[in-house]
């Protein structure tokens, strides 16, 4: 078995959200109630049943040229994955397999380590579950030999999923053929990506994309002392709530989580 | 078209190792995690939105549909699916959905549920008065014309072509002549 | 569609223009995506807004809506001017080198309307061809003759140059140069180019002209018939080819056969007026086959018991020249001509232009049946905003139906292919699939009518119904065996010869399937429900079932996979594909090929094609076997020409004194329409009304939102109504994103929020800043939040926000079709609260 990556190519995605829809139908995830804001970007943000979005971004060049771009976010799958390294109760995992970041929700106590450690701001906590959620890349169906739902459901090829060798040559030639101002976003950090990009226009220019993600500090505490304290309580539950204390105080609400799934319906 | 679980995998990898687009049927790992329409019963549809005619494949498991997603055979979309084709799975599963007769008498507030017998018979007393106050044998200009000309109908492109067939047999043997739908919109 | 979604990858230019397939039609970008991918295709996206569509183009160029005519007129002129037409297909396949009647006059030279036009409408004696003593028409193969179709069609559009157009269109005339210079490219014979077009084209006073001018182009460039090519009229819902098929519209029977008047009492004199006759000595003039047509369908209805004539006779008969449609069929009813009414799978009060006066209307029935999967604003009109259920006398019955997953049955995309449906599961609590009800509904007519009697009363208890079986006492439609009545039977033994082969004959027995159209019968001896579907279902198999998988030309044909009318042809026109020695015109691209050992034609089913070199032009369905560049058939002209949409933003239409399309029905004079049909700015610019207004969809939702505001993930997808915007105009309003504005029209007013984007620019027209906006069309009461919620009506998991966009739209329609001008307005937009 190999390294498999997703590849999100924003030249070809025209935003018709069926990545987005095939994620909340395969995944089960409730709609919330939301506000038209001004954009076709809804929800606005990731949420516990929102575990990626396409952005819906008006730019205009130096040149005047008026663009519409359209950016998908979600889970970068990183190889060295901060969230798989604060989890005190082992619900984030990497899966061996592919080298993707799974995430077992049975597991997962609500601490939000993962929340603050995240550098991409992926992982989303809902007070009404204390848990937390993000895309675990369908394991389900890439370990059945399916694409992601989301990679399904892509028309145009803008999304793709298998080998890195061979998605990483695709890459390359994308961004040659797009040529100046293109590149490749996600293979410089953590240790490498498992979602990767190939931007049409400067990494900068995109409001979704991270532009220097970095690890926060916590997480060098975290591994330096504190996760071994952490082992030392049965399976991790104590643990993790005494350090989530120690380090961020009292939980708080989180206020996205709370204000939708009032009375939704999820899919299968 | 009925397709076992089995049918599904192979169609699937038959279209992957044509097209190298979706699926591949990959020998599955022993600790792969369960996937959710492996006992499913699995029924081919096209979508009942926009003109492109995309395939849908809906699972369904003790009379209840678990999923639906993109049908990789269809030419047309080879598994993919927008957003409304995604959706299908709601449009099935929704406690919304209307589930009774229902009658509004005039100027009534309300609607009452009615069964079906009470309202079919009433609206074929409907048609029937209104179809014979409005009965033309002739137009005016003595042309026989044998034409309902109180009762217009609009629908459907919703229907299937079984049905917009049959509609219009019911309707033109009405006499209507007032017919149409959304193709002139 | 000519074509069909998947031969868009054969592409070399794809020029949308009158839609968003990008928003609208998302798969289509799959194959649009491999164009440019394999064949380094270039797409071209002309709209007054920048889209989904123009974000994915490689040129983009903007438009004042509603001036479709004067850019594409410019293209024209460009395309002749640059000597960049396919001449051998022009001079072989289209009407160029037809003389036409020295008499007409051009609108350039008859102050903006072509001769004959008076009180209203078009005498189209002046627009004919000259014949010879047999009545052959006269013909100039080298072009040269004045009144020849070529010279004037270089005529008529030498007035649309890019100066004028750009002044009109309010496009860049650099953009406009490069738009025509890039898809005039492929007038050669080893290029493709194919035009996308949807509602953005229709919805205008001059819609079908908009069509038509894109087909001259198609036709000069030789882009009709071939792979890559054609036109592609993206339709607006999964089977809206499929009812215009079988004839849910007041002027067509299924198949296309003209609804029949009263003026021609007999079969016999129907058949005369309407079965094209033609002296083109080489022309298959393939409706002379009308009769059987005609007959089968007949059949269909009545069966053999009830003969031919009588069967003609008791079907009803439109009045001549009166006009049953849409829009009139609303005007009718709000002027109490109905009694009752069906809204089938509808939802007028939304989907209606000018929606406040249906919903009026509805409120001057005695009853409506209305069917359909939710609660919607049609069944539920009088309990919504500004009625007052007490003093409404309608009498309503929202009927609850099976999904497309709670039934079987076949539907037809826009490239004319049948696909079957199969049933997943059982609809929810007693809701039956249409087929169901409209079979109870008839049974229950019939049977009053065979114990108490009527008018006319055989017409209804002489229908035929063989359409399912009763069980346990309730009866249960069955969609495989009408799907065979369609295809059509024989109805008694027959042995005849094969029309394609002559000398070789076969038997049939009664009962056989008809193997195609081409063996239907003009002697009441086979019944057929719709022509055009004879062919898809055979003695093994219901053809809409099939799954193979083959491609043998590499094309994407897909022959193997369900069934397309007519004959399983994917391409029609294809007999135009190849030249008159029969090579195909690329043979890198070739959709039908002769082989020369069989002696026959080998790829998509041919089209039209003779035998190589025996001179026969592929247009068979028109009656002199070429296309027309010239078209005397339409309601407003021979050649299309640029009128202002009937709500304008200009004082004048700089082409011509004639501002808008002489030839529409306006239900604002004395005698049409009602008091509630009034329109802004026709005369002059009324500055109540200073934007342009157009509607569309947003990819989430479909149509009036009917099915999709009641899926949770959708509505939160799109939550509710918006007008965009360009940045200049939000300024001059204090309007920001996301602001609550209200958009009034002459007819009504909708909230909005606002999205404030620099992909909507103000236009220069002739030197004035002319704004533009849009609204989408997909909301309506019944899913808003604050609304009244009476006992036992729904909740939405997600609420939507907005009424419908038709409340502003108006009761114009086109000339020919009189589908209404929704993409062509004019309103004004404040901020919500802002006088």
């Amino acid at each position: 078995m190999t390294e498999k990556i997703k590849l999100y190519d924003t030249s070809k995605c025209t935003a018709c959200r069926g990545c987005q829809l095939a994620c909340k139908q395969w995944n089960g995830l409730k709609a919330r109630q939301t506000e038209h804001k001004g954009t076709y970007q809804n929800p606005p943000t990731l949420g516990p049943n929102t575990f990626m979005l396409i952005h819906f971004q008006d730019y205009v060049d130096s040149k005047g040229n008026v663009k519409w771009l359209f950016c998908k976010e979600a889970c970068m799958h990183c190889t060295n994955a901060a969230c798989v390294t604060v989890c005190p109760s082992g619900a984030l995992y990497y899966n061996e397999e592919f080298k993707t970041v799974g995430m077992d929700r049975e597991k997962c106590i609500g601490c939000q380590e993962c929340v603050a450690a995240c550098p991409f701001e992926i992982p989303r906590y809902d007070s009404k579950t204390d848990k937390v959620s993000k895309c675990d890349m369908c394991e389900s169906r890439i370990s059945n030999g399916l694409d992601p739902a989301c990679v399904k459901a892509c028309p145009t090829g803008a999304l793709k999923f298998g080998d890195k060798d061979k998605l990483m040559k695709i890459a390359e030639e994308r961004k040659k053929y797009l040529g100046e101002g293109a590149s490749i976003y996600g293979e410089k950090f953590v240790g490498g990506t498992h979602f990767m990009y190939v931007l049409k226009e400067d990494p900068a220019v995109y409001e979704g994309l991270k532009k220097d993600p970095k690890v926060p500090f916590s997480l060098t505490v975290w591994k330096s002392w504190l996760k071994p304290l952490s082992l030392l309580a049965a399976g991790g539950v104590v643990g993790g709530s005494i350090l989530h204390y120690v380090l961020h105080g009292p939980k708080r609400p989180d206020p996205e989580g709370a204000a939708q799934d009032e009375k939704n319906q999820g899919g299968a | 078209m009925k397709v076992s679980r089995r049918g599904f995998l192979k169609i699937s990898g038959a279209v992957a190792a044509a097209s190298g687009l979706g699926i591949s049927l990959k020998p599955i790992a022993a600790h792969a995690k369960p996937l959710k329409i492996k006992y499913a019963t699995e029924t081919t549809t096209v979508c009942p939105y926009c003109s492109v005619g995309c395939s849908i494949i809906v699972s369904v498991r003790d009379g209840k549909v678990i999923n639906t997603e993109g049908d990789p055979d269809s030419p047309i979309n080879r598994g993919a699916l927008c957003s409304k084709g995604g959706s299908i799975y709601q449009m099935a599963v929704n406690e919304n959905r209307l589930s009774k007769p229902l009658y509004r008498a005039p100027f009534a507030s309300e609607w009452k549920e009615v069964e079906w017998e009470w309202a079919l018979d009433k609206i074929a007393e409907n048609v029937k008065k209104s179809r014979d106050k409005s009965f033309k044998k002739t137009n005016a200009k003595g042309q026989v014309v044998n034409r309902t000309e109180g009762i217009a109908s609009v629908g459907s492109a919703a229907m299937d072509l079984e049905e917009c067939f049959t509609y219009q047999k019911f309707l033109r043997g009405l006499g209507l002549v007032y017919i149409e739908h959304q193709a002139r919109i | 569609m000519t074509n069909h979604w998947v031969d868009l990858k054969n592409s070399d230019v794809l020029l949308i223009m009158g839609s968003n397939p990008a928003s609208n039609h998302p798969i289509s970008f799959k194959w649009i995506q491999e164009a440019v991918d394999k064949r380094g295709a270039k797409i071209i996206c002309v709209d007054p807004r920048y889209t989904q569509s123009a974000a994915k183009s490689h040129l983009y160029a903007p438009l004042r809506s509603g001036t479709d005519i004067a850019f594409l007129g410019g293209m024209v002129k460009y395309i002749l001017e640059k000597n960049l037409f396919h001449l051998d297909y022009v001079l072989n396949y289209t009407n160029a080198s037809f003389l036409v009647n020295p008499d007409l006059k051009l609108p350039g030279d008859n102050n903006g309307v072509f001769s004959g036009f008076a009180d209203g409408k078009y005498i189209k004696d002046t627009w004919s061809y000259q014949t010879d003593g047999e009545g052959v028409i006269k013909k100039d193969r080298s072009l040269q003759d004045p009144n020849c179709v070529f010279q004037l069609l270089k005529k008529h559009y030498s007035r649309y140059t890019p100066e004028i157009v750009s002044r009109i269109t309010g496009t860049p005339k650099d953009k406009l140069l490069e738009v025509y210079k890039l898809y005039g490219s492929t007038g050669k014979p080893d290029k493709a180019g194919v035009e996308l077009y949807a509602m953005g084209w229709t919805q205008h006073t001059v819609g079908v002209q908009n069509i038509r001018t894109m087909c001259i182009i198609q036709l000069l460039l030789g882009n009709m018939g071939i792979a890559g090519g054609g036109i592609a009229a993206m339709r607006g819902e999964s089977n809206v080819q499929g009812s215009t098929d079988h004839g849910l519209l007041f002027h067509i029977w299924p198949g296309y056969l003209g609804t029949p008047s009263g003026s021609l009492p007999t079969l016999a004199a129907y058949n005369e007026k309407n079965t094209p006759k033609t002296m083109e000595k080489e022309s298959l003039n393939w409706w002379k086959n009308k009769p059987k047509y005609v007959a089968s369908f007949l059949r269909s209805m009545y069966g053999e018991s009830v003969p031919l004539d009588e069967a003609y006779t008791l079907l009803p008969k439109v009045d001549d020249g009166a006009n049953y449609s849409w829009l009139m069929i609303f005007d009718q009813m709000y002027k109490e001509k109905f009694t009752g009414f069906f809204a089938w799978g509808m939802n007028p009060a939304c989907s209606g232009a000018h929606s406040n006066k249906v919903r009026k209307a509805l409120a001057k029935l005695d009853w409506m049946v209305n069917v359909n999967l939710f609660d919607n604003e049609t069944g539920s009109f009088w309990c919504g905003p500004g009625m007052d259920p007490k003093k409404i006398k309608t009498e309503v019955f929202m009927l609850p139906c099976a999904s497309s997953v709670e039934k079987e049955g076949s539907i037809a995309n826009s490239g004319r292919l049948m696909q079957w449906r199969y049933k997943a599961i059982s609809a929810p609590g007693e809701a039956l699939p249409d087929g169901d009800i409209m079979s109870e509904v008839f049974f229950k007519v019939k049977e009053l009518y065979e114990k108490k009697g009527g008018p006319n009363k055989e017409a209804v208890t002489k229908l035929t119904w063989p359409y399912g079986h009763k069980v346990r006492g309730q009866f249960h439609y069955e969609p495989r065996m009408v799907a065979k009545e369609v295809n059509g039977y024989f109805l008694e033994d027959k042995k005849l010869e094969n029309p394609t082969k002559k000398g070789e004959f076969k038997e049939f027995k009664k009962g056989d399937l008809v193997p195609t159209f081409a063996w239907l019968q003009d002697d009441g001896s086979t019944s057929s429900g719709c022509w055009v579907y004879c062919g898809s279902v055979n003695e093994k198999a219901n053809l809409a079932m099939r799954r193979g998988q083959a491609d043998p030309t590499g094309l994407g044909l897909y022959s193997e996979w369900c069934w397309s009318w007519p004959v399983n042809r994917r391409i029609i026109y294809n007999g135009a594909s190849v030249d008159t020695n029969g090579k195909p015109w690329d043979p890198s691209r070739a959709v039908i090929k002769w082989d020369e050992e069989e002696k026959k034609w080998k790829g998509d089913v041919p089209d039209g094609a003779g035998d190589p070199g025996k001179g026969r032009p592929p247009f068979i369905m028109k009656s002199d076997g070429v296309a027309s560049l010239y078209g005397p058939g339409l309601a407003d002209g021979p050649f299309p020409e640029h009128y202002e949409p009937l709500e304008c933003p200009v004082e004048k239409n700089l082409m011509s004194p004639q501002k808008n399309n002489p030839a529409i029905k306006r239900f604002d004079k004395p005698g049409v329409g009602s008091d509630m049909d009034v329109y802004s700015g026709v005369t002059s610019c009324d500055p109540r009304f200073p934007f342009i207004c157009a509607t569309y969809r947003v990819s989430e939702h479909w149509q009036t939102g009917v099915l999709t505001r009641w899926c949770p993930w959708l509505a939160e997808m799109q939550p509710g109504m918006f007008v965009e915007m360009s940045e200049e105009l939000a300024k001059e309003k204090g309007i920001s994103s996301g602001d609550e504005c209200i958009v009034k029209s002459a007819r009504g007013e909708v909230e909005c929020t606002a999205i404030v984007t620099p992909r909507f620019k103000p236009f220069n027209i002739d030197g004035n800043t002319i704004h533009e906006v849009g609204i989408p069309w997909h909301f309506g009461w019944i899913t808003t939040k604050h609304r009244l919620y009476k006992k036992g009506d729904k909740f939405p998991e997600v609420y939507t926000k907005g009424d419908a966009a038709n409340l502003l739209t108006s009761s114009i329609g086109d000339a020919n079709t009189m589908i209404p001008e929704s993409k062509a307005f004019m309103v004004n937009v404040v901020k919500k609260g802002v006088k």
